[in-house]
């Protein structure tokens, strides 16, 4: 998969209620959370951003609360993925398991700017800025969460699963 | 190279075991299980996500705790919503008002997680299973409802820190201390990603009941989980309980660990975890002068029948001071009546105690003891954020059983020293 978009830089220790504040919580209806994504930080943010757009983070993005309303939030949006030095334990599980690919890389977030266009292939596991024409090895992202963000997340995956195992008996 | 008991454990569970740390593998779960708060949304998705049965009866729990015997119309619904997906698939281990505990103290003591399982509960503190020499981790919703159709689960194989603690613990310093003691040290994110394995001489020596209160904690220090490996006291714990065959895995004396820390516990003092975060511990003798309106005795950090034998030795003979109310909750059914029969409930009541069924209750500040505006609780509980317990500006301070018992008597924070 080739993910392409531009870069909204953010700083270390994001946490869930800056994606999501907790007085939204009362609907899980993702366009709904999207509207409201990141208002503490920015409230123009879901209007300034593109669908297909790349937030690169700092460290321990996603801390907080365990609510999946989070990654929900940010996908919904439009982000196609979120980079960070680090991302807190939940988030991470959180992300993957609605179909929000995320990537670890320290370098790129020290080194990129906001407004530049990142190019991220996740079968080779690089993350070319355009705008400068540097390449990055990220982690690669392993076959099963390929599987999983490409199905659009673990439920879908489980219905497929599900699906496999009834062929195959 | 050697490996770690989480290490053991997990490649016992996959089907290529030769991963790395980092890596994302897919892992067979031996027990998974939810509560009343985590189990709708389980039982939504996994209903949306088009699975009809489960993958396991048998390995499956359902455990209505936090606010039943249901506490208002709401958390019925949520109860009712297990029951019936508890009967409609047959599932054993739904565990109604009556029969009911703590589940982090229930299954244990239900024999239904063993050493060298992968346990998987939505619920953070799930890591107290870690204590039996299983991998036991907390997750969300959507994960349970994919356990529940798959019977696996995706995990990212976490490196560990070992801790060793040695020389002789004080008189009155239990598992509850060392491990406020340990977050005091690294602090609420010191173990973040990581699991904590807790060894050395002083662990040896622990009884399961303090070795649960330790491993139910390490994720107030932000790990994934907590493991102590299995030895004479494990297996006699297990005895009478286990329904099932289990495996003993222990570390390697050449595996490779991210840290090891070492502790000498000689001159650790009963801890007290100040407002608002668990990694304010201070010493005992470091206190000050503080008042408290309540002193909660329970929960799956410390509502075992160890923790209750401490208390009734603090309060033989005592009485409740008249401005404290000391709320004392067994964390199951079983550790309720035990107490009963040694006693120790008859003497709680004489000293003026309320004694409650098992229930999380005040622990989340669901019912059972919640705190107005301005009130302080000393807790044996795991955790003192903001309203807790109760009214955001109330406060909670986190302690062991001998301190919240001791505390109740004086009408503020003490060492149980002082009453005894
Ligand atoms: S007793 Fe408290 S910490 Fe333990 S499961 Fe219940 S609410 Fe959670």
């Amino acid at each position: 998969m080739i993910i392409k978009g531009k870069v909204w830089k953010f700083r270390d220790n994001i946490d869930t209620d800056v994606i999501i504040p907790a007085r939204y919580l009362n609907t899980s209806d993702p366009t709904e959370l999207a509207l409201h994504c990141m208002e503490d930080y920015d409230p123009q943010f879901t209007k300034k951003i593109s669908r297909g757009d790349i937030i690169v983070a700092g460290k321990n993005f996603g801390c907080g609360s365990s609510r999946e309303h989070a990654p929900i939030a940010l996908k919904a949006a439009g982000l196609s993925c979120i980079i960070a030095k680090s991302f807190a334990r939940i988030f991470f599980r959180n992300a993957i398991n609605i179909g929000l690919p995320i990537f670890e890389s320290e370098e790129i977030t020290d080194q990129c700017t906001e407004g530049e266009l990142l190019e991220i292939d996740t079968v080779k596991g690089t993350i070319k800025n355009l705008s400068t024409n540097k390449v990055y090895r990220t982690n690669l992202l392993p076959e099963f969460i390929q599987k999983v963000i490409s199905v659009g997340g673990l439920k879908e995956y489980v219905k497929e699963e599900l699906k496999r195992r009834e062929i195959d008996v | 190279m050697g490996r770690t008991i989480v290490e053991k454990i997990l490649s016992a569970h996959t089907e290529k075991d030769d991963f790395k740390i980092g890596d994302i593998i897919n892992v067979r779960v031996d027990f998974a299980f939810a509560n009343d708060i985590t189990a709708p949304l389980a039982i939504k998705y996994f209903k949306e996500s088009g699975a009809k049965e489960v993958f396991d009866r048998k390995k499956i729990g359902l455990i209505p705790d936090h606010f039943a015997p249901n506490k208002d119309i709401k958390s019925a619904e949520q109860c009712k919503l297990l029951r019936e997906f508890a009967q409609e698939q047959g599932i054993e281990n739904y565990f109604e008002v009556g029969k009911m505990g703590v589940e982090h103290a229930l299954l244990p003591e239900k024999g239904l997680v063993l050493p060298g399982d992968v346990v998987v509960g939505a619920d953070s503190h799930t890591d107290t299973s870690g204590a039996l020499g299983a991998f036991a981790i907390g997750v969300g919703s959507t994960d349970l409802a994919a356990i529940m159709a798959l019977g696996e689960v995706w995990l990212k194989v976490p490196p560990t820190i070992k801790f060793i603690y040695f020389g002789k613990l004080n008189k009155w310093v239990s598992g509850k201390d060392l491990i406020l003691y340990t977050i005091s040290k690294i602090g609420v994110d010191g173990a973040n990603y990581q699991v904590m394995e807790f060894s050395g001489e002083v662990i040896k020596r622990l009884s399961m009941d303090n070795r649960f209160t330790m491993c139910n904690m390490a994720v107030e220090a932000g790990a994934k989980t907590a493991i102590i490996e299995p030895d004479q006291i494990t297996l006699e714990y297990l005895q009478g309980r286990a329904t099932r065959p289990y495996q003993l895995y222990k570390s390697d004396p050449e595996a490779s660990y991210e840290k090891v820390i070492e502790f000498e516990v000689s001159k650790i003092e009963p801890q007290v975890a100040f407002p608002h975060l668990p990694e304010n511990a201070k010493p005992i003798s470091e206190v000050g002068y503080i008042k408290i309106d309540q002193s909660i005795i329970g929960s799956c950090t410390n509502g075992r029948i160890e923790d209750l034998r401490i208390a009734a030795e603090v309060l033989k003979g005592q009485q409740v001071h008249p401005e404290v109310r000391l709320i004392i909750i067994p964390a199951t059914q079983d550790i309720y009546l035990q107490a009963l029969r040694e006693g120790l409930i008859d003497l709680f009541v004489s000293a003026g105690a309320a004694v409650s069924t098992p229930t999380c209750g005040p622990c989340l500040g669901g019912y059972m003891g919640i705190l107005a505006k301005g009130e302080r609780a000393i807790s044996t509980t795991n955790r003192n954020f903001v309203g807790r317990m109760g009214h955001p500006e109330s406060e909670v301070y986190l302690a062991s059983p001998a301190v919240a018992a001791a505390s109740a008597v004086a009408g503020r924070i003490v060492s149980p020293e002082e009453v005894k």
